[in-house]
């Protein structure tokens, strides 16, 4: 199976710089990431905020380009951002992001607002033009007449669709969805996220499905990559890491999720800080807020390694199975 | 005494505010009549703007024949007062519509390219700042000597820093999270971002800024040929007829008042339908 | 020093050199300089040892480098009509000019401020209407008009008042009145809407709520968060001041470099023009440095960090 997207080692780095006789500081918002997406696979990226998902997720699209490392679309490397190449690319790949009015233009109508690709990249134009945008309109589960609406006239469900109606717009392959829920009511997420799914299953969509919220992401994703200051500490088929998860972070962000019958019992609260990307902590990134961290945890960076059917990056873990062998 | 002014205060306040609107209308009315002017100001004038009649020098207003009287070489005043309407309103029109271009063009280059270009253009308007604009031109005029054409030109420099700030800010902040960034995700071109998605976008801010403009150019260069450095003769503009007006101002007052007025009343109209646009259009801006 | 002070100190350098150059490019693009500043009935050994001295068969780059040094060295070349250096000429006439725009922009801050202050305390009020109107007035009446109808009403009809000249402290009243009026005008109003602002900030109520006198309301916590855009205006109108006076000098026959200029510009006398210029670049940017140090006194925020514009 070739993969339709694949990043080796990717690196995201921003200069913070004070002013202009300051010291610039770099922060790393990415630090050496790999991730491989299939063929009509949805892979969920979870983490806090900082961890760097949506970083990660700007330079799988190629919306920028990482300090190192490299990303490859069908085997061949992203083209420099803004590029004309780039901008072909575009129809191939789309961005769903969190605030969907934010991402459409108030003055123009849903219909303009879903035709745009159509016209970006000339892909039809007069009654064929039409008729795609009303097929997609219908597609999304609007209604025909709210093609003439603008933004500000619907309500943040109806918005998201409208994006998504876009995004599809092109006939792309591969979609990039970052937290693209979690601006919308409890009661409306659920009807979005089934709709991402249909569409995903109907075209055979290969996506990456970002958010900070398992729950959201157990129900739509094949493959989960947990992050956590840019770095991922484990990664595994959906149902495995909801089951059984290894990483201690992981099993932290599992537990808070409440289970039919068990409500929220066994939950690990998280201590300490949030992550911050500009004070990364020594050794193991996690270790100041880990419960089982020794000082090993805080000198040695662990690797992300092959352990029980999936990825996970731990030093507990590595010693458990050298001691089990 | 008291209590008369206590009542009657809240109540001339009251009929000014309802009064507002019907001043918008007259503000607007007189625009209206200037661009007319402006348009027709060959059919309207009764004598040709330097038809001089040296036995009817300095005849006052309202004398049979010169409405607004005639000036020290027997030129009607009403005459040159048309003309110069036009040509004060056609250079204070081409030069806002070139200040507007040139400077959020500028702003939309340092919003799309940052860097040294967005340094280049902060460093230019931070010049325009360092030289009060009067003086500025004064300088060009004095190299170059003056003529419409470089008045025009030169007048529309005037402002166009704010045209840029509003127009780099606005990008900016659409380019960053907006539908900008989610335009050029789609793939969209540079020139079809800025033109059909931001440009529209900041169209109406942009012209509240120009209705600030006007006046100020107008005032501008009305100051510039009061000092006989702006439009030069037999050509004549507002600014100049006041400067030729002033040397007899204790003969004559009306050669001077005439233009004057007009002055007052044009740059008083725009800015009131510019502050009616604005509490319309755009409320975020002072 | 702050350093948000240091970059305003290398921006502003960057100005008065942006300011040189712009001299230097309009210079040379109205002609050869020789005949420009020569005049153009100069003979031709005249132009020639000129051509020579300052170095006019260099390339460009060098002509600038030593442009530049010649102005460091503070030598901005001899007037055209009396051959006197054009820097003393101008520094002659900088006190009549300082005797109008000090005294102006005393008035438009002491009266302006006040009133825009006391207009937003006293919202819908007379005073309020009055400054709302004072200030469309200064927005809209320019001050060559203003200062013909003083001239007419005050010298002319009444004869209270000198029509012009500087022959004593009488001569300057009218002038700083053209000056001053609708400066007073303008910077009321805008007083009057920063206060407002302030007046409808959460810290004012929650003053308020926590029973402070009004006087210290006002006083203590409006006022000072009130003063930093007022305090750009003002900045901004040294600027205005300075474009005043190109027309009310010429108005009232005031010897300040206002006058000079016109004169010069009449007569193409571009050593001097160009002198005023760089005079007048020096002493906005002057100003504009003041104003940031006042910021930096008046809000504890802006001594870290850049305060954009």
């Amino acid at each position: 199976m070739n993969a339709i997207l694949q990043a080796t080692g990717l690196v995201q780095q921003y200069t913070t710089a004070k002013s202009l006789f300051g010291k610039p500081g770099t922060v790393r918002a990415v630090d050496g990431v790999d991730l491989t997406v299939n063929p009509g696979e949805v892979v969920g990226i979870v983490g806090e905020s900082g961890s760097g998902k949506s970083t990660l997720g700007r330079m799988l699209l190629g919306l920028e380009a990482p300090f190192s490392g490299r990303v490859s679309y069908l085997g061949r490397p992203m083209p420099a951002p803004r590029s004309a190449e780039w901008r072909r690319l575009r129809a191939q790949m789309q961005l769903i992001f969190q605030d969907p009015l934010a991402a459409l233009d108030r003055r123009l109508t849903v219909a303009a607002q879903i035709a745009e690709p159509l016209d970006i990249h000339r892909i039809a134009s007069g009654a064929e033009r039409q008729e795609r945008v009303a097929a997609l309109i219908h597609r999304v589960g609007l209604r025909p007449d709210q093609a003439r609406r603008y933004p500000h006239e619907l309500s943040g469900g109806q918005r998201q669709r409208v994006v998504i109606a876009r995004a599809l717009a092109s006939q792309p392959r591969f979609l990039v969805c970052d937290e693209p829920v979690s601006a919308l009511d409890v009661s409306i997420q659920a009807q979005v996220v089934n709709l991402l799914r249909d569409l995903q299953e109907r075209e055979g969509l290969s996506m990456v499905f970002i958010s900070h919220d398992l729950k959201v992401v157990r129900n739509i994703c094949d493959r989960v990559a947990v992050m956590y200051l840019g770095r991922i500490v484990e990664e595994a088929p959906s149902d495995r890491i909801f089951a059984d998860p290894r990483h201690p972070y992981t099993q932290a962000l599992v537990s808070s999720v409440p289970k039919a019958g068990a409500g929220l019992r066994g939950r690990i609260i998280l201590q300490g800080e949030p992550p911050n990307p500009a004070a990364r902590p020594a050794g193991c990134a996690f270790h100041p807020r880990c419960r089982i961290a020794d000082a090993a945890c805080a000198a040695k960076v662990p690797a992300l390694e092959r352990h029980d059917g999936r990825l996970a990056a731990c030093l507990k873990l590595q010693s458990n199975q050298r001691t089990a062998a | 005494m008291t209590d008369i002014t206590t009542v009657s205060a809240p109540r001339l306040i009251r009929r000014i505010r309802l009064r507002l609107p019907a001043l918008v209308a007259l503000a607007m009315l007189w625009l209206g009549a200037m661009v007319l002017v402006a348009i027709l100001a060959d059919w309207l004038r009764p004598y040709d703007i330097t038809a001089m009649n040296l036995g009817d020098r300095l005849v006052p207003m309202g004398s049979p024949g010169h409405l607004l009287g005639t000036d020290e070489l027997g030129r009607d005043v009403l005459s040159r007062l048309l003309q110069s309407i036009r040509v004060s309103l056609v250079i204070a029109f081409c030069a806002t519509l070139i200040s507007a271009v040139f400077g959020t063009t500028l702003g939309f280059l340092a919003a799309q390219f940052r860097g040294w270009v967005e340094h280049l253009v902060v460093a230019l308007a931070d010049f325009q700042a360092a030289l009060p604009f009067m003086i500025m031109s004064l300088a060009v005029l004095a190299f170059f000597g003056s003529s419409m054409w470089l008045l025009v030109c030169l007048m529309g420099f005037y402002g166009w820093e704010r045209y840029a700030r509003i127009a780099r800010g606005l990008a900016i902040s659409a380019s960053a999270q907006g539908y900008a960034a989610e335009v050029v995700q789609l793939g969209a071109s540079p020139s079809r971002v800025y033109l059909r998605h931001i440009l529209p976008n900041v169209a109406s801010t942009l012209i509240v800024s120009m209705t600030l403009t006007f006046p100020e150019i107008i005032l501008m260069e009305s100051g510039l040929s009061f000092l006989g450095l702006g439009v030069q003769p037999p050509q004549s503009s507002l600014g100049n007829m006041v400067g030729f007006g002033r040397e007899y101002l204790t003969r004559a007052p009306w050669i001077m008042l005439a233009p004057s007025f007009v002055i007052v009343l044009t740059t008083l109209s725009i800015s009131l339908l510019g502050d009616w646009l604005r509490d319309r259009l755009d409320p975020t801006i002072r | 020093m702050p350093r948000f002070l240091l970059t305003k100190f290398a921006r502003a350098m960057l100005t008065i050199l942006l300011v040189m150059s712009f001299a230097f490019i309009v210079l040379r693009l109205s002609g050869d300089p020789a005949q420009v500043l020569l005049g153009p009935d100069a003979p031709q050994d005249a132009v020639d040892a000129f051509r020579a001295r300052w170095g006019l068969n260099d390339p460009l780059w060098q002509q600038y480098l030593a442009y530049l040094r010649q102005l460091a060295a503070f030598d901005f070349g001899v007037s055209m009509r009396d051959h006197s250096p054009a820097l003393q000429l101008v520094m002659d006439r900088v006190p009549a000019t300082l005797a109008l725009t000090v005294p102006a922009l005393m008035l438009k801050i002491c009266i302006g401020i006040p009133a825009g202050v006391y207009a937003a305390l006293h919202r819908e009020s007379v005073a309020d209407r009055g400054v709302i109107m004072l200030s469309i007035f200064g927005f809209t009446i320019p001050s060559f008009v203003l200062g013909l109808v003083l001239v007419l009403v005050f010298a002319v009809k009444l004869d209270w008042l000198p029509a012009g000249g500087q022959d004593g402290w009488h001569y300057a009243i009218l002038p700083i009145a053209t000056m001053s009026i609708g400066g007073i005008g303008i910077l009321a109003r805008f007083s009057r809407s920063a206060m407002i602002e302030v007046l409808g900030q959460p810290y004012i109520r929650t003053a308020m709520a926590k029973g402070l006198p009004w006087r210290d309301v006002v006083w203590k916590h409006a006022l000072p968060n009130a003063a930093v855009p007022i305090v750009t205006l003002v900045g901004f109108m040294v600027g205005a001041l300075i474009a005043g006076a190109v027309v009310v000098e010429s108005i009232f026959s005031w010897p300040g470099i206002g006058r000079l200029i016109v004169v010069s510009v009449a007569n193409r006398d571009l050593a001097v023009v160009q002198c005023i210029l760089l005079v007048i670049a020096a002493s906005m940017v002057m100003a504009n440095l003041l104003v940031d140090f006042a910021y930096g006194a008046l809000d504890p925020r802006l001594r870290g960090a850049a305060p954009g514009r």
